[in-house]
């Protein structure tokens, strides 16, 4: 296979890739990149949802991603979205409602949660259900991050005032 | 073909910990110059919590504040020894072994607070707060940090402690099988409500109620994390996962996720959980530990409800739906008969 260089914008930085045509964007992300682990490696073959970024914003499987066809596309990893809106009202929902454990699933489920708020500030609990169907958890039994979820999403619609407010609230 | 309801309880006596004999947990701790206290050991934390419980009970014997202790744990190159994170043995072995050396600690701390208070050691104590003072003259009080600092760089005394949990080996009496293998049991009851679609065979469960037993808390927010997310375990057990095939060749035995069905946040249930504290006399500050066997009563109660909704009597794990139709066609069989 012929090895093939690409640019690609990853957290805001252009980068430039050596890749082949199966190259995978959690390996570029991962191997390549200076380790960039929020993204796991979980199953390498979109079974877990733990390797989840968001390109161009949308929600993408890192694992089943060739990153010859991601030219010049943006991907964003948790390390990139940090001070990204939203994002620190759906960590400090996960923490308050204690949503994590091993915490090994939990970038996944919180870039999973942040592509669904974006898009849907209020969702249903069934929505929640439906977007959360590609992350499995091992230990919390989904119930916390559910409710995190519905937190998060409470404290989002309050307003910027109302985030911020949480935000600054002690654990 | 209808959706069939059942109802099925179960219950467990959990050991928490084994002792066959040699297999002790041990924990170090020692004030560093900055005054907070490091305890090393080499249990490992996987989720379940085990750095704030143990900061908990390091911080509740030291008298200080919780903030002030850093959980060192989970290398065994470097750690004391431990026999083991697992049979649910962690908060029962590791918190004895923490007390024991926290204890040690804080008898150096107290010594070196005596010298610069000029003071018996024993009218001081700590106010949980960072502070050392006499009794009942909260004044003459000193700051555990203070403190720490001046046994290094004064009194030339290492604020430390050794501690070490080994319950005497059970011996197993010859004649009767008798032994005493734990040091103390905690107990669940499980109570589920299921649906069974005849058509299909799918089971839902509808909700998963259960009372624990389980000695003092130490930190109740992870009991309940432990307890919801046992009760999506024992569901995955009863109604999901094996690694065995049902059918001849080894090939058709699941290897991934996408065949090894685990089940996702869709398939939870209302999960409710009473707590019911009857102290351990062995346990850490009563402590009992509810680990394992949070996915222990959900299982058969699973299987319980199933038999109740069908009329059956399913007794392999998991029920996936090729079972609860097996079942159903040997009762139409039978009933036939």
């Amino acid at each position: 296979m012929t090895a093939k260089i690409l640019s690609l914008n990853v957290n805001g930085r252009d980068e430039t890739i050596l890749c082949d045509g199966l190259t995978t964007l959690q390996e570029v992300l991962r191997d390549q990149l200076g380790l960039l682990t929020s993204v796991k490696d979980g199953c390498t073959q979109g079974g877990c949802g733990s390797c989840s970024v968001l390109v161009d914003g949308e929600l993408w499987l890192s694992c089943l991603a060739p990153v010859a066809a991601l030219a010049g596309r943006a991907v964003m990893t948790l390390e990139g979205l940090k001070q990204s809106a939203g994002i620190a009202a759906i960590q400090q929902s996960f923490i308050d409602n204690s949503a994590a454990q091993c915490g090994f699933c939990t970038p996944g489920m919180i870039l999973t949660v942040k592509a669904l708020l974006d898009a849907n500030p209020e969702p249903s609990h069934d929505e929640i259900l439906e977007a959360l169907s590609g992350n499995l958890c091992r230990c919390t039994g989904y119930l916390p991050i559910v409710e995190a979820v519905k937190d998060a999403a409470a404290r989002l619609s309050g307003g910027a005032d109302a985030a911020r407010a949480s935000e600054g609230r002690e654990g | 073909m209808a959706k069939l309801r059942g109802t099925g309880m179960a219950a467990v006596n959990y050991p928490t910990g084994m002792h066959l004999g040699g297999d002790p947990t041990m924990a170090l701790v020692h004030a560093t110059s900055s005054g907070s206290f490091v305890v090393t050991l080499s249990s490992v934390e996987l989720g379940q919590g085990l750095k704030t419980v143990l900061a908990q009970i390091a911080a509740e014997t030291l008298g200080v504040p919780l903030e002030a202790v850093v959980v060192d744990t989970g290398d065994t190159d470097t750690g004391p020894h431990c026999s083991g994170t697992g049979a649910s043995r962690t908060t029962h072995r590791a918190g004895n072994a923490v007390i024991a050396a926290a204890k040690e600690a804080r008898q150096e701390m107290l010594d070196v607070a005596a010298e610069m208070l000029e003071v018996s050691a024993d009218d001081l104590v700590t106010d949980g707060k960072g502070n050392i003072h006499v009794k009942g003259v909260v004044e003459k009080s000193l700051p555990a940090a203070e403190v720490a600092a001046a046994g290094q760089f004064v009194y030339g005394k290492s604020i430390s402690g050794r501690g070490i949990f080994l319950p005497p080996a059970s011996k197993q009496d010859p004649e009767t099988g008798e032994s005493a293998p734990y040091s103390t049991q905690a107990h669940a009851c499980t109570v589920v409500e299921v649906e069974v679609d005849t058509e299909t065979g799918a089971v839902r469960v509808l909700s998963l109620k259960s009372v624990y037993e389980i000695g003092r808390q130490v930190n109740p927010e992870l009991v309940k994390g432990q307890i919801v997310g046992g009760a999506w375990m024992g569901i995955g057990h009863a109604l999901y996962e094996t690694t065995a095939p049902y059918y001849p060749a080894i090939d058709h035995a699941p290897y991934d996720f996408l065949n090894y069905v685990i089940p996702g946040a869709a398939e939870m249930p209302e999960v409710q959980c009473e707590i019911l504290e009857y102290p351990s006399e062995t346990g850490p500050y009563g402590a009992k530990g509810v680990g394992e066997m949070v996915a222990n009563a959900p299982i058969p109660a699973i299987v319980n409800a199933i038999n109740n909704a069908l009329d059956v009597c399913i007794g392999e794990i998991p029920v996936t739906p090729e079972v609860v139709l097996r079942a159903l066609e040997e009762k139409a069989r039978a009933d036939g008969a």
